[in-house]
């Protein structure tokens, strides 16, 4: 009975101020919301950064070829040929016992057309040299046919699967099984043995590797590649032609034991570079690596945006402060009263306290609620931008797109818990300084 | 014996000075006295005041309020016995604005931890009592001064104190409201209540049964009041019907 009227006493006083109290809880509904904000948005950064270096797998070690830049005035006739090759891929999977396999890969931007629709302009994407395994590795699945088998690769099968937005691009109206596929740059065709499912793209991850769509990819026989295209690529480009000549564009080595991976890529390096010591045209990317500094990054991360919304916090804690101290001093009569009826000082700290536990605990409850929103709030703005301001929205940061803010379930009961307590710390002093005033001096105050 | 006064001294240390603001003040009030303070401004009127309220400790001297020396006693100790036995009626009304008439009245059985249904319809009770039953959800401002004086009469009454302590109750008031509160306080004391008033208005401590004058922190004089004006029987007789009718229940 008292306890509750001493509650219902703080939410009357409160009350006889209404603006007052909202814009002082609204410092706490800032401070408690951006808690949870800034842990779901870093949570949810941090997130996608370990799933897309965990799609690359942990337990793989990619190598690179990297295009050495022209030189100025460089002679057409003296192509340099650069970046990993079939026989460093040989070498690679033979020599070192952890590596389980390696599995080549050659990627080509090139067009697509279909025989069958011979007016449609042909759509740029990507033709994947590879083997079997790359499905597998790359996480790719099959949605209709088959992926490329063992026979097709041994057989330099004229064959292709491709993928699902290709072929929704390709044959708006008609089934892609079986269909011929025409390359116009490289007056090919292949036979369509199999679509896959649609799979998201991969970020950037350093410099090292870039972000990969495989959206519009046709995957062929590495063996098929080799044979029918070659290793050397012209483009004109205006007036100018350019040269590329290449083996590989990657190598993907997958190694038994997860534990085993730095001790490999040690020796893949030295391999590689056994050689030139300083090659530029190959890159190792080790993702294991990479995910366990992700994970050390975003511990800092994290650390990083909890110490803003403490600031935050520990701002509207002053806000509170600074009303409480104004409130104190507004009814020092009331409090000179209650003093001469029979309060103590500890009933008149109790009583403020109560009242600025009330404000937090109010202000704590909306944050939680306002903090809740993040992720249809983020969804929400993410929209806006793509409808409001497309430019904008094509310039902004891959992990902008795509990052879905994930509420940290602690950083609840965590903001409600540190709302208390910015009530309780910034309440005390206010309350003890009510309490400690002279009854005889209160009384006497106009 | 409400209350025992012996020998009290008050005296504040003001930077190097020390102002005797009692010099040894002696004197008892019996149960059931109507006793009068008075004096000139500075004559430690405001001092006794404060020692009697229990607001405030002697230098020396014992003061004792029933079987309790307040002299000796601790700060939540006083708080203690102020919400308990002590009925304070002030100038200003001093009624805390957020709260009704009834929740004013129950504000020192809050602080006795003694809210129960029981006390709050005593409180009713007193609320009618002082003539304000169909007013018991009213805010202060919504009150005229003499109500809330009389507010704050009920409120002095709540926890059956040893004695009012009314400090210039009516100064703020014009003359009927004086005499109306003048009137509710001889009926108080008629019904057998003890009180103390501290006035500095001869017409006001002419309603007392005693006075005691104050001068330079001494008592100068402590008498009888010569021709005491006391209301007719009527007019108190008209209040306790007030009383009757509006302490029915609501």
């Amino acid at each position: 009975m008292l306890i509750l009227r001493t509650w219902q006493l703080g939410i009357k006083s409160l009350l006889l101020h209404p603006m007052r109290s909202a814009l002082t809880v609204l410092g706490i509904f800032i401070g408690v919301a951006s808690v949870i904000w800034l842990l779901a948005i870093g949570e949810g950064i941090s997130k996608e950064a370990q799933k897309q270096i965990e799609d690359l797998g942990a337990e793989n070690i990619i190598v690179r070829s990297i295009k050495p830049p022209d030189e100025s005035g460089a002679n057409m006739r003296v192509i340099q040929a650069f970046g990993v090759t079939r026989a460093e891929h040989k070498l690679l999977s033979t020599t070192i016992s952890t590596v389980k396999s390696v599995l080549p890969i050659r990627e080509l931007p090139t067009k697509f057309a279909y025989t069958g629709n011979p007016n449609a302009k042909p759509i740029d994407g990507r033709l994947v040299g590879c083997t079997p395994e790359y499905a597998e590795v790359t996480r790719l699945k099959v949605d209709r046919g088959h992926f490329l088998t063992d026979r097709e690769v041994i057989s330099k099968s004229g064959v292709c699967v491709i993928a699902a937005n290709l072929a929704s691009k390709l044959f708006p109206s008609e089934d892609p099984l079986n269909k011929l596929m025409y390359l116009p740059e490289k007056k090919e065709f292949y036979k369509i043995v199999g679509v896959l499912k649609h799979r998201n793209a991969t970020a950037a991850i350093g410099g090292s590797l870039a972000s990969q769509d495989f959206s519009l990819d046709v995957y062929i026989p590495i063996s098929t590649m080799k044979s029918r295209i070659g290793d050397t690529e012209v483009k004109r480009t205006g007036g100018a032609f350019s040269v590329k000549q290449f083996e590989l564009s990657q190598c993907t080595i997958r190694v038994d034991n997860v534990e085993d991976v730095p001790r490999t890529a040690e020796l893949v390096e030295a391999t590689l570079r056994k050689d030139n010591a300083n090659r530029q045209d190959i890159a190792v990317v080790v993702p294991y690596e990479l995910l366990e500094q992700a994970k050390a990054t975003r511990l800092m991360f994290m650390m990083f945006m909890g110490l803003i919304a403490a600031i935050s916090l520990i701002v509207g804690g002053i806000g509170i402060m600074n009303i409480m101290l104004a409130t104190v001093t507004e009814r020092t009569r009331e409090i000179g009263i209650r003093r001469a009826l029979g309060g103590k000082r500890s009933d008149i700290t109790r009583q403020f306290l109560v009242e600025t536990i009330s404000l937090s605990v109010v202000g704590g409850l909306t944050g939680i609620l306002g903090g809740l929103l993040c992720p249809i709030t983020v969804e929400g703005a993410r929209w806006l931008i793509r409808e409001g301001a497309p430019a904008m929205y094509a310039n902004m940061p891959e992990v902008a797109k795509i990052m879905t803010p994930e509420i940290v379930p602690i950083s609840i009961p965590i903001a409600f818990v540190i709302s208390v307590f910015v009530g309780v710390i910034f309440g005390l002093y206010p309350a003890m300084r009510a309490a400690q005033m002279d009854p005889i001096e209160a009384l006497r105050h106009e | 014996m409400a209350a025992r006064v012996r020998e009290l001294q008050k005296h504040y240390v003001l930077k190097s000075e020390t102002v005797r603001a009692l010099r040894g003040v002696s004197f008892d009030v019996p149960e059931g006295d109507y006793v009068a303070i008075m004096g000139a401004s500075g004559s430690g009127k405001s001092t006794l005041l404060n020692l009697l309220g229990c607001l405030d400790r002697p230098t020396s001297g014992s003061f004792v309020l029933g079987a309790d020396d307040v002299a000796t006693m601790t700060d939540d100790e006083l708080s203690q016995i102020r919400a308990s036995r002590i009925g304070f009626v002030f100038q200003s009304y001093n009624l805390i604005p957020q709260l009704t008439v009834v929740e004013n009245i129950e504000v020192p059985l809050y602080y006795m931890g003694q809210l129960n249904n029981k006390s709050r319809k005593r409180c009713k009770q007193l609320a009618g009592m002082v003539g304000l039953g169909d007013r018991l959800d009213h805010r202060p401002t919504q009150l005229s001064g003499g109500q809330q004086q009389r507010v704050a009469i009920a409120r002095s009454l709540v926890n059956d104190p040893y004695f009012i302590l009314a400090d210039e109750a009516t100064g703020n008031l014009d003359s009927v409201t004086t005499e109306e509160i003048l009137a509710l306080f001889q009926m108080l004391n008629d019904q057998g209540r003890t009180i103390i008033m501290v006035t500095h208005e001869d017409e006001v401590s002419q309603h007392a049964k005693r006075m005691i004058r104050l001068k330079d922190g001494e008592i100068q004089i402590d008498q009888k009041t010569e021709d005491r004006q006391t209301f007719p029987d009527d007019v108190i007789a008209k209040i306790s019907m007030d009383a009757d009718t509006s302490a029915q229940p609501v």
